[in-house]
């Protein structure tokens, strides 16, 4: 049980640093950034509390918010992300039975699976985040475009370090 | 109201959810009005701390290039010794300087947000003040528009907020310069008179209307020109003199007569 607070802990830790000091300063083709603090989110055992799920959200979010400037911007868009998370969960995998602190990776889903489980959920997150970020509609295509081609980008991001999760958990067993 | 609290309890995620977003929303659109942008509090002292720790280890890795780049600056510098001029100016005293720079780190910058903003490793306890200007070796950089003791926040030209007053240098003309919006490297300039037409190459620079930054410095160069022959003002594309991609030394600028010349500009709107 303390193994899976600590795994979060060291895992949320990572993410944030990885995103705030490597990712946020390059961009890919100008505008193309990875979010992978979003697989924090995305690896949460399946059996925490929905609350938690939005708070752990909320203050992921926050974090990201103080060093990238953008006070409330990813803090809105991960906690629709974290509101989803459940709903996409039963949609795609209505049978699934998980043991306490089993996390939906790609061990457990499947690679498949993962990635239409984080995808789905990406793209909801990157849709409000890129919305809220021109705060109109004005150039609702390019918008939408970037979305997409942003969404691809973190997925890549988030498969690529996910894999690399797995790998260690397989090992160690 | 027992009825509202047990709906609101059997409905708790979904009322966490949308409180939650509500402040977010609210921080979101304080952080969108220029005000609140002002003020800049103490979180960013710890983040700002963070990033410095990790731009001394990445300083080691472009040390050549910083190099080259301090080599030119001091060139420049050399150029503007007194005694790299040959008359003085007999209507002002010797040492009675109008603009103090001096130098700052770049240690945090964006430049693909739609709202820009740097943060240089000198604060309130080194004199900088807000509204201050902001340049690099090549041109206008930003406006400090936030201090903290340690930090100071500055609004890049890459930002909608950001409209520089500006001449062109060939005649004068007073023109204002704002973002594109979609690429680092090119400006809008707006407000040109019907009467004045724009090569590709004309270079724009500072004003010196505003208080913040001396007359001439380079803000950028005119791409093309377009003349609308139904509107009043014509607009043109222009590249930034800066390199915002690769901002590392600063210099701040402190206007030693801005009280001065705040006050008598009041004085005179007042009578």
């Amino acid at each position: 049980m303390n193994n899976v607070y600590v795994k979060n802990i060291i895992r949320f830790v990572l993410l944030v640093l990885l995103q705030v000091l490597v990712l946020d300063k390059v961009s890919f083709g100008g505008y193309i950034i990875p979010y992978v603090y979003i697989l924090f989110i995305l690896l949460l055992p399946f059996d925490i509390p929905k609350s938690l799920l939005l708070i752990l959200a909320f203050f992921t979010g926050l974090t990201i918010d103080f060093f990238g400037n953008s006070l409330g911007l990813h803090t809105a868009a991960l906690v629709l992300l974290a509101y989803a998370r459940p709903s996409i969960l039963k949609f795609y995998f209505p049978k699934i039975e998980a043991l306490p602190g089993e996390e939906p990776g790609i061990v457990k889903l499947g690679m498949a699976g993962f990635i239409k489980y984080g995808f789905s959920l990406i793209l909801i997150h990157h849709l409000l985040l890129f919305f809220l970020e021109t705060f109109s509609f004005s150039h609702f295509f390019i918008t939408l475009e970037h979305v997409l081609f942003n969404a691809l980008a973190s997925l890549m991001a988030v498969l690529i370090l996910e894999v690399l999760f797995a790998k260690r958990i397989k090992r160690r067993r | 109201m027992r009825t509202l609290l047990v709906f609101l309890w059997k409905h708790h995620f979904f009322t966490l959810f949308v409180l939650l977003e509500v402040l977010a929303f609210l921080m979101l659109i304080n952080s969108y009005s220029y005000q609140r942008t002002l003020s800049f509090n103490a979180a960013n002292d710890l983040t700002g701390g963070i990033f410095k720790t990790v731009g001394n280890i990445s300083d080691y890795l472009i040390l050549r290039k910083q190099n080259d780049q301090l080599l030119r600056e001091n060139a420049q510098l050399l150029n503007k010794l007194p005694g790299s001029f040959l008359e003085r100016d007999s209507t002002r005293e010797y040492g009675d300087s109008l603009y103090h720079y001096f130098p700052a780190r770049v240690i945090r910058n964006t430049t693909h947000a739609y709202n820009n903003f740097i943060v240089l490793d000198k604060g309130r306890l080194q004199g900088v003040e807000k509204e201050m200007g902001v340049i690099s070796s090549r041109g206008v950089v930003g406006i400090v528009i936030g201090v903290s003791a340690h930090y100071s926040l500055v609004m890049s030209l890459l930002n909608d907020n950001a409209k520089i007053s500006s001449r062109i240098k060939k005649d004068l003309q007073l023109v204002n310069v704002v973002w594109d919006e979609n690429d680092p490297s090119y400006g809008k300039i707006v407000d040109i008179p019907i009467h004045i037409g724009l090569a590709a190459g004309d270079t724009i620079v500072t004003s010196g209307n505003s208080f913040i930054f001396p007359e001439g410095i380079p803000i950028g160069t005119v791409l093309t020109f377009k003349s609308d022959a139904n509107k009043g003002l014509n607009s043109a594309q222009m590249k930034y003199s800066s390199d915002f991609n690769s901002l590392y030394h600063v210099y701040i600028i402190r206007n030693l007569k801005k009280k001065e010349e705040q006050k008598l500009l009041e004085d005179g709107t007042n009578e």
